[in-house]
């Protein structure tokens, strides 16, 4: 088992030239899940999209390396292959093409990468509905384009179906829980724990309120601020933002 | 045969006319189609392979016809599809088509959609995906006659630009001489959405792929009503792998 599965070190990165991740450093060992928590503008996002590899966010300094290997020499799809998924705060709708295309195009790449067998057409479609049925999602809706006409929730759920279909290592769930209802968030949380908690895997979950937290919990919660973590804790130290707020917590 | 027509005239000003002289003495009258009074029929007209591809139609529909047309323009140096269609009262004319152009293409679609009577529909969905210096153009025209009311005209042209290259014309234009008609019009060029990129990559697919299926659903929509679109989604799937080569 992989002592250090996510490790970031000395982390620097810019977005459009502008300084936004400051130095930080992280280490997530396989078989938990961490919890980085902070206020708006803090850096969150632009962590995640680091750790995904997104064009123009750009690493200056510091290195991260995914099971030993250096992550940031690899391109999105091959983060994907080595078993990174990144769950996206705002997931994006692409018409024309159906869910079901999608993540079966997108699952066989990854498979054919890491020399594994493509899954046929049937195995797969037995997956994905065994999946939307966990989620409590309509099997149809995956015929319907990439999250187009879907309501905040949907496509929330909908990312859940994708994780829980390409059933990935690492998880990097960016505010997975905004916009959900309690009903959707009792879901996602219990979806979560089914398809990451495992001592060969592990989680980064981003997030700006405690509540997912009740449902997911955290073996570390991390403080993030002004690109850096300035404080580290247990599960505690949630509760303990929630009631006296980032400001007071980070001082 | 008429004169070899010069790019003053507006349905030809982007045209290549030297790959129109090639086959202009050739070249056949524009087929003629009737589509009989409440008759509903189906065409896919897909490219018959020639580096050059002239294609031109005059099309009535009678009054209550129905036609869809499904056409992939992708010829390797000069695709033209030229329609001149009338219609007659409360007929219905769809018109899906694609152009697809790697290289050199030129390609072109130029349409005259004559509503002549009342309550006839005429819908226009075309596509462009062009790569390296391909032209892709549209120009339609809709023209609607002065009784014929409730006229209810769309035309929706998106083109995708691949490269830096790469050039795309769209002129949508309206007649109108009645006085209760609805015709809408929309026309959009762009490059593929970056944030479609990233997302597709994020999930696995290497960039050739991710761009591949973007541009898969961009076109393929085109032909969801078609009966029998085997032929035209595997033509216009090899024309995208061309573009995207």
């Amino acid at each position: 088992m992989n002592e250090r599965m996510l490790s970031i070190k000395h982390l620097h990165a810019t977005v459009a030239g502008k300084p936004i991740i400051d130095g930080l450093t992280l280490s997530v060992p396989a078989g938990e899940v961490h919890a980085i928590m902070g206020p708006n503008g803090a850096g969150k996002s632009t962590l995640a999209y680091v750790l995904g590899g997104r064009p123009g966010y750009e690493v200056t300094e510091g290195s991260v390396t995914f099971d030993g290997r250096d992550l940031l020499a690899l391109e999105p799809h091959e983060r994907a292959a080595a078993g990174l998924f990144l769950g996206f705060q705002y997931p994006v709708e692409i018409p024309g093409v159906s869910s079901l295309q999608f993540i079966r195009e997108s699952l066989n790449t990854q498979r054919r990468a890491r020399g594994e067998a493509e899954l046929s057409g049937a195995e797969f479609i037995k997956l994905a509905r065994a999946e939307a049925a966990e989620l409590g999602m309509d099997a149809e809706m995956l015929k319907r384009p990439v999250n187009v006409g879907f309501s905040g929730g949907e496509k929330k759920r909908a990312e859940m179906v994708q994780m829980g279909i390409m059933r990935p290592r690492f998880a990097v769930l960016d505010e997975t829980d905004s916009g959900l209802d309690i009903d959707a968030l009792r879901t996602v949380g219990r979806e979560i724990n089914r398809i990451m908690r495992a001592p060969d895997k592990g989680v980064l979950l981003i997030t700006h309120y405690q509540r997912l937290l009740d449902y997911v919990q955290p073996d570390k919660v991390h403080v993030l601020s002004t690109g850096k973590i300035v404080r580290s804790g247990g599960p505690e130290l949630a509760l303990e933002l929630e009631r006296e707020g980032y400001a007071e917590a980070a001082a | 045969m008429t004169a070899l027509p010069t790019r003053k005239l507006e349905a030809f000003r982007y045209a290549d006319i030297d790959a129109l002289s090639s086959v202009w003495e050739q070249l056949a009258a524009p087929r003629s189609i009737q589509i009989a009074a409440h008759k509903k029929v189906q065409q896919i007209w897909l490219p018959n392979g020639n580096d050059i591809e002239v294609r031109r139609a005059e099309i009535t529909l009678e009054a209550g016809a129905e036609m869809s047309l499904f056409a992939l323009n992708n010829a390797r140096d000069y695709g033209r599809i030229e329609l001149d269609v009338t219609l007659r009262e409360g007929s219905h004319f769809t018109f899906n088509a694609a152009n697809i152009g790697a290289g050199e293409s030129n390609l072109e679609i130029v349409t005259t959609v004559r509503h002549d009577a009342p309550s006839a529909v005429s819908r226009q969905v075309v596509r462009s995906v062009l790569g390296g210096k391909a032209v892709g153009s549209y120009l339609g025209k809709v023209a609607v006659a002065r009784d014929a009311q409730q006229s209810d005209g769309e035309q929706s042209v998106k083109a995708m630009l691949l490269d830096r290259g790469a050039t795309a014309n769209c002129k949508p234009e309206l007649e109108i001489y009645a006085d209760d008609v609805k015709c809408a019009h929309g026309a959009t060029v762009g490059e593929l959405d970056p944030n479609q990129l990233f997302y597709a990559m994020s999930r696995g697919l290497d960039p050739a792929s991710a761009k591949a299926l973007l541009l898969e659903g961009f076109v393929m929509g085109l032909w969801d009503d078609a009966e029998g679109s085997d032929a035209i989604c595997e033509a216009a799937r090899a024309a995208l792998k061309v573009v995207t080569a």
